[in-house]
């Protein structure tokens, strides 16, 4: 990458950004744009959803191709089964839990190996109105499993994502937002990772209007491990926002953070936080975020901000990078000169952008797919 | 038939200040398939602003002169034309580039310089040959391009490329450098096994008359302030060895700002 630009100083530390915690919505004021949380969001193109004025029902479905070691339940939202490890952190979350009326649980027995991966696929059918989701994955102790969240359609739509991680289990989970341009999705995926569990969370969002995608994790107990893996491709009027926070509050757990964008476009934007916090308890934690823009188009905008808060003197590691760039004359020169024409130089390079990344997503037909969306969204730019 | 002609060639960087400032004062030379000829010149005398100016590279200006490709005019092509017309540079510092393949990258070149792509076991198999000649380990076709490549290493894979791209005109800068002697013999294997095929001729810049050794020049051309300042033949590397450059530095003090 050519140059480093938009890293933002933000204003608070880590452990003041994600204090506030309630289920009830109206404990959120309705934000404005100057909040923290809120700033690089574009609040008029959200359709209400972090309003105060009630919205019509939207329109959309949920079906589940479960392995058949996985378990699949529709829970009324008290169901006192649920596990309560997840509390909205900003108004639009409390909206989703309060306007979901169920939640699609999907269970993990204890010491089951998945064979297959589980599909939960979200389709839109409208964007007007609003839809909201609540999804649940509990993986119980030393069970493992792959789940995939497949959105596509045209929504308004506000959802919560649940995943506990039990003692020693193993969860890879992807989470694909392949909406239609229309979609407007804000969505919060919450994890708790069990002592010695494992989690890989991989976010890919190459479709909609606006999404704002905020996961964060904590840990349950000793030794667990995250690595939190993101593709985004924003193309001119998309809005892509991905907002992480990693809660280091457990000693010897590690968490990995990477996630890369390329934008195509004037208006294309994308927005990457990656917040972490390293509680005092949290000794022998090991910590690494990186963020990475390809700017393709002038024009386009990255914000890039890491901001890791460090409350112990006992780490084993921990920091940051993160760069946004144009693509590297250099690199260009190179492979030109070995008579490769430009807009295959740029091809060969962007892939090699993304292709570690696509390399770690678990299911090996979602390799094939977004290496696919990824080439249609280059010939687009070379059309 | 190749003949590359290098005509009062000028060429210009943009400095820090915004402004621009002239390397090459005037190059003239022209080389022709079966000659190879031998660059030899101080640091900075602009022999490697030569080499990119030839392959078109967009951070050197050319303000005057031509250089043609068997008469065509070379300036007036994009970087990629060039090398499908047949000019081929090793690089003095081969550039890595992250998440591209060395295997996926050689059939990408040879498929844009030959025009069409090569059948996958028929390059896998031409591949791997090459990589043997040159002594160059099978798993690097899996590597990132250049990616953590030693010196050495880098500079042998620039000769694998040559071997497999077969230009019409090749221009080496300084591939010699920081080759241990074992590797400088397998290089200049390379480099003689391309000259020794019709149609192909060598420009070598080098500092040293060791690659000279193993690599005979017909000519030998001294570059000293952007220009050519003396040529000959073989005998005069050994002269620049021994005496170095200060005859033409000192005549031509100024020339170099
Ligand atoms: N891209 C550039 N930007 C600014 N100055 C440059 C650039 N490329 C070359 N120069 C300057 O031009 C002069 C000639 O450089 P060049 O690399 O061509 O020399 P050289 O003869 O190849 O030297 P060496 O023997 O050290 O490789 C030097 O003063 C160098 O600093
Ligand atoms: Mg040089």
């Amino acid at each position: 990458m050519s140059a480093l630009q938009g890293a933002v100083e933000t204003a608070a530390p880590v452990s003041r950004l994600h204090q506030r915690q309630s289920f009830d919505p109206a404990d959120f004021p309705v934000p404005t744009g100057r909040e923290e949380e809120w700033r690089f969001t574009p609040l008029r193109r959200l359709r209400g959803l972090a309003g105060d004025a009630p919205l019509p029902e939207g329109k959309v479905t949920v079906e589940c191709d479960p392995a058949p070691e996985v378990t699949i339940e529709h829970s009324e939202r008290s169901d006192p089964r649920l596990p309560r490890t997840m509390i909205p952190a900003d108004r639009v979350s409390a909206k989703a839990f309060a306007g979901a009326s169920e939640a699609l649980v999907v269970g993990v027995p204890a010491e089951a190996v998945a064979s297959r991966p589980t599909v939960v696929s979200v389709r839109g059918e409208d964007t007007a109105g609003a839809a909201f989701g609540r999804l649940v994955i509990n993986v119980a102790p030393m069970a493992s499993a792959v789940v995939v969240l497949d959105h596509a359609g045209s929504a308004t739509y506000a959802d919560n994502v649940e995943i506990v991680v039990g003692d020693g289990g193993s969860l890879s989970m992807v989470s694909i937002q392949d909406w239609a341009d229309d979609t407007v999705h804000l969505s919060h995926h919450h994890a708790t990772v069990g002592r010695d569990a494992r989690l890989r969370h991989t976010v890919v969002t190459l479709g909609g209007g606006l999404v704002r995608l905020a996961p964060s994790v904590r840990y349950a107990g000793a030794g667990g491990d995250a690595e939190l893996l993101g593709l985004y491709f924003a193309d001119s009027g998309q809005h892509l926002e991905h907002r992480l926070f990693v809660d280091h509050g457990q000693p010897q757990c590690r968490s990995r953070v990477e996630y890369k964008g390329a934008l195509q476009g004037e208006t294309a934007r994308t927005v990457w936080i990656g917040d972490v916090l390293i509680r005092p308890e949290a000794v022998g934690t090991d910590t690494y975020e990186r963020n990475r823009n390809l700017l393709l188009t002038d024009g386009a905008r990255a914000d890039s901000v890491p901001n890791l808060e460090i409350l112990t003197g006992e780490v084993v590691g921990a920091g940051h990078a993160s760069a946004s760039g144009r693509l590297e004359d250099e690199h260009l020169f190179y492979l030109m000169a070995r008579g490769i024409p430009l807009q295959a130089a740029r091809r060969l390079v962007i892939r090699g952008f993304f292709g570690q990344l696509i390399s770690k997503l678990d299911v090996p037909e979602l390799r094939d797919r977004v290496s696919e969306s990824i080439e249609t969204e280059l010939a687009r730019m070379e059309a | 038939m190749a003949t590359l002609q290098i005509r009062d060639l000028h060429v210009s960087v943009a400095d820090a200040t915004g402004g621009s400032r002239e390397i090459l004062r005037g190059v003239d030379l022209t080389v022709a398939d079966g000659q190879t000829h031998a660059i030899m010149g101080p640091n900075g005398s602009g022999k490697s602003t030569l080499a990119y100016a030839i392959a078109g590279h967009p951070k050197y200006e050319v303000t005057r002169g031509s250089v043609t490709l068997d008469g065509e005019d070379v300036l007036g092509m994009s970087v990629d034309a060039r090398a499908r017309a047949g000019l081929f540079l090793a690089m003095q510092y081969p550039v890595e580039v992250p998440g591209v393949t060395v295997s996926n990258f050689l059939r990408t070149a040879v498929t844009a310089v030959r025009g069409e792509a090569p059948k996958l076991r028929e390059f896998l198999k031409e591949m791997r040959g090459a990589m043997a000649a040159l002594s160059v380990d099978p798993a690097f076709a899996e590597r990132n391009l250049n990616e953590g490549f030693s010196g050495g290493e880098k500079k042998r894979h620039e000769i694998l490329q040559l071997e497999l791209l077969k230009p019409k005109i090749a221009v080496l800068d300084e591939t010699d450098s920081g080759l241990d002697i074992d590797a400088l013999k397998v290089v200049a294997g390379g480099i003689n096994r391309f000259r020794e095929e019709p149609g192909h001729g060598v420009l070598l810049i080098t500092h040293y008359t060791r690659i000279l050794r193993y690599v005979q020049p017909d000519f030998v051309h001294v570059f000293v302030g952007g220009r050519i300042v003396e040529e000959g033949g073989p005998e005069l590397a050994d002269t620049l060895e021994s005496e170095g450059y200060e005859r033409w530095v000192k005549a031509g003090a100024g020339a170099a700002s």
